[in-house]
């Protein structure tokens, strides 16, 4: 108890801090790779690379609200979904009335009465889709999170309640086959704001505006992180009732952190649509959902680079793998969110502050906790399994 | 401290405008959609594909993983032992077939990397698999944009005719309005409508409800479960109070056990309640229980049980190489079929070239265990036998009706004057 309040008045003593040198410097060769990639990959390879980036999007937004604010959503498939499914309907639109085309998208015809559903019709314009990606999903975290927060639902009420809400959501989707395609899902898209995506040029801009979004993302996250705003937030995880004492308001808190998760899936959600091509129900229901919880998890979630580090793991393993070995992945993929889960709930990031401490305390030297630096501002002092799931 | 981090930040600011200018710089500016003529894009895309050595690539995509694995496995086997059958054969045009396959993971987005990559990384010449018409759909623009063949097995909804996908099971005329039209015959006036809540229930059910209409019989109900789902008590006691003829079953996979269980229990069967199912094979009757589905109904083009030359080497084939036990059923014969046509249109056009192969198509035929089977150039399905079949006591099918000769493919169910507001 003593060391919990002593570490929350530490933390705000070093609020300015920010990642320490050596996670500055990661930052800079992961931008740097990134953005020389596409000199050695070929057309197809960056197109998955820039399929992974969208699903990392996802991942920093759930490191700030699971890792730094120990809210465990089960849910982000909604908003990558919403933001996917915004921009589809604007490209399906916008494709249907191109080189004089009648309007309608071919699968309205094929299913439904032939007409475009009035809720459609706002997305004919660019202008309003660009401003609906990020403010539906806004309001639709906010609203969800004012409501649950604020009646201090917590832990795993609200994973299970965030895992049944993109379960309904798949579902919805899934019933309203006139109006969203169904199970089908929207694709065959041919332009993009007026370009060509069949374009190798143009894919290759469509990388470098992904690129640029996760860099963006990565570096407002992690000065986010080390704000007053991450340090309160912090100070919630740890212990809500306490904060709540100083005269924060929590459940404010927690919502802020879960409107920004949200506005980073949206995002992900609608680059993905241009890059892979396609948005379905599978692709935002409870596994795609879990599965972006497995990179945060397996990366560090509570660390500046882990969760977009951990998400490219992931997919690039997942990529790999699944087609030398296709059911022995999914084992794979349980076994190894098991393992974190248990032996290394910091994540990978973590492993080598962990193993200088575990070789400290063998050692027998004194001050073993949180000797260096780096293993007090990257990693912040991590829940144990049990405190986890209890959360 | 303070001063550190700022000095490190404005450092920063540098650098991340340097990966935007290389971004812009190296990415310059493509095509506008304006600028763009239709056919340009396919036209610009050249293909990999080696053709030079003793060797051809051809790419499998099915789900050995997730939901469907359990059906599209079985369509991997028929397809692997058609590529041996040719290899041992000699090949074509003497090249040893070279498979590259793919897990298509049961997820459509998954199919359509995966597809994409077998054609752009793979470099192969034609790729052969897919099941759901979400995975259908989600590679037919893959298979568009980079001109290539997809040979897709399947009975399908229809409403669907693409320039790169040769459609190699039924066209809705094939399988869903032979069935009705035996239910006609049958005397059967009104039909209960039960399926799994995605496209192809959905669009059979439209074709059924529009030919009901104009044939004088009423559909009573028409009911659908989330695909997957297991409860069926509401439906099964609709069924009972709807006063229904017969059902028209359009459910996949699991549910048709839950289904089939319900009805049972509700003390109907195939004398009571004469059920037509469009989604259970051979393969799926021991799951559903031979008990639960003996005497019922089915709408395939291909059985097991059917008595021509080419199927029971068709099936002895088959089980003397995975097990006395397995099963044939229209999926595995359309997909071990797919390989013989495009192996016959490679070899009349005496080329790979994916358009030289499809203006070699039209009028290709086969002697498949099904019967003749004859590439339509226009549509791009087959002329198939349709047939009604009846489940045995011994779990296979045998057909009960069939038309005299195969029937031309009719996707759009253009030849069709009640079905006039369907596409």
């Amino acid at each position: 108890m003593k060391k919990t309040m002593s570490a929350v008045i530490a933390r705000r003593d070093r609020r300015v801090a920010g990642p320490g040198r050596s996670s500055w410097i990661l930052f800079a060769a992961l931008a740097m790779v990134l953005a020389l990639a596409p000199m050695v990959l070929n057309q197809f390879n960056i197109g998955l690379l820039a399929k992974f980036l969208c699903y990392s999007m996802v991942a920093i937004g759930l490191g700030l609200l699971w890792g730094r604010g120990g809210v465990l959503s089960l849910g982000q498939g909604v908003f990558f979904g919403l933001g996917g499914y915004i921009m589809a309907m604007h490209m399906q639109l916008a494709d249907a009335s191109a080189n004089g085309g009648s309007g309608v998208p071919e699968f309205m015809s094929l299913y439904g009465n032939g007409h475009v559903p009035g809720w459609w019709l706002p997305f004919r314009s660019g202008v309003v889709t660009l401003i609906a990606i990020p403010v539906v999903p806004m309001l639709v975290a906010w609203a969800l999170g004012a409501a649950v927060f604020k009646r201090r639902v917590k832990g795993a009420y609200f994973s299970i309640l965030s895992q049944a809400l993109v379960a309904a959501f798949a579902l919805l989707l899934i019933g309203a086959q006139t109006s969203t395609g169904g199970s089908n899902g929207l694709s065959d898209f041919t332009g993009f704001f007026g370009y060509v995506l069949n374009d190798p040029v143009n894919q290759r801009s469509l990388y470098y505006l992904v690129l640029i979004v996760v860099l963006v993302m990565l570096l407002a996250t992690g000065l986010l992180m080390y704000s007053r705003f991450g340090e309160v937030l912090l100070a919630v995880r740890d212990t809500e009732e306490r904060v709540r004492f100083l005269g924060y308001d929590p459940a404010s808190i927690k919502t802020a952190a879960f409107v920004y998760a949200a506005l980073l899936a949206s995002i992900g959600g609608a680059l993905f649509v241009p890059v892979a091509g396609i948005i379905s129900p599978s692709d935002i229901g409870v596994t795609p959902s879990i599965i972006f919880l497995l990179g945060v998890a397996l990366g560090g979630r509570s660390t500046f680079l882990g969760p977009v580090l951990g998400s490219l793991i992931v997919s690039i393993a997942q990529n790999s793998l699944s087609s030398a070995f296709p059911s022995f992945w999914s084992y794979l993929e349980g076994a190894l969110f098991i393992v974190v889960i248990a032996l290394l709930p910091g994540g990978v990031a973590t492993l080598v502050p962990s193993i200088r401490r575990w070789r400290r305390r063998v050692s027998g030297a004194p001050g073993a906790r949180g000797g260096s630096r780096a293993s007090q501002t990257d990693a912040v002092p991590e829940a144990s399994a049990g405190e986890l799931v209890s959360r | 401290m303070h001063d550190h981090t700022s000095s490190r930040r404005r450092t920063l600011l540098p650098f991340m405008t340097a990966v935007a200018a290389l971004g812009l710089v190296v990415s310059g500016c493509g095509s506008q959609v304006s600028t763009a003529s239709g056919g340009s894009a396919s036209a610009s895309v050249k293909s990999c594909v080696d053709t030079s050595g003793s060797k051809i690539k051809i790419g499998f995509i099915n789900s050995l993983s997730g939901t469907m694995a359990i059906s599209e496995k079985t369509v991997r086997d028929s397809l692997d032992m058609a590529a041996d059958e040719i290899n041992k054969s000699g090949g074509v045009l003497g090249k040893q077939l070279d498979v590259q396959a793919a897990d298509g993971a049961s997820d459509p987005n998954t199919f359509a990397q995966k597809a994409d990559q077998l054609i752009r990384q793979n470099c192969v010449a034609a790729v052969f698999g897919g099941w759901t018409s979400a995975s259908r759909k989600a590679m037919k623009p893959v298979f568009e944009k980079d001109n290539s063949l997809l040979y897709y097995p399947v009975q399908y909804e229809g409403m669907e005719s693409s320039p790169n996908i040769y459609y190699t099971g039924a066209a809705p005329n094939q399988q869903i309005v032979p069935a009705l039209d035996w239910m006609k015959s049958k005397g059967f006036k009104k039909l209960f409508l039960v399926g799994s809540d995605y496209v192809f229930p959905r669009t059979a059910n439209k074709i059924i409800q529009a030919y009901a209409k104009a044939n004088g019989m009423t559909v009573v109900d028409e009911q659908y479960v989330p695909l997957g789902g297991t409860d069926f008590t509401t439906i099964v006691n609709k069924l009972k109070d709807s006063g229904a003829d017969a059902v028209f079953n359009t459910l996949n996979g699991d549910s048709n056990v839950a289904f089939f269980r319900q009805f049972a229990s509700m003390g109907f069967n195939s004398t009571t309640m004469p059920t037509i199912s469009v989604s259970i094979a051979e393969q799926e009757i021991p799951g559903v229980g031979l008990d639960n589905l003996k005497g019922q109904y089915t709408a395939w083009d291909y059985y097991q049980t059917l008595d021509t030359e080419q199927n029971k080497k068709f099936v002895s084939d088959f089980k003397a190489r995975y097990g006395q036990d397995r099963v044939t059923s229209d999926p595995m014969e359309a997909a071990y079929v797919s390989l013989y046509l495009w192996k016959a249109a490679v070899e009349k056009a005496n080329s790979f070239d994916v358009d030289k192969v499809k203006a070699n198509s039209d009028g290709i035929s086969f002697d498949a265990p099904e019967g003749k089977v004859t590439v339509d150039g226009e549509n791009h399905h087959v002329y198939k036998t349709p047939r009604i079949g009846q489940v045995n006591s011994a779990g296979l099918i045998d057909t009960i009706w069939q038309t005299p000769s195969p029937l031309k493919p009719d996707p759009y169910l253009k030849d069709y004057d009640w079905a006039k507001g369907l596409s």
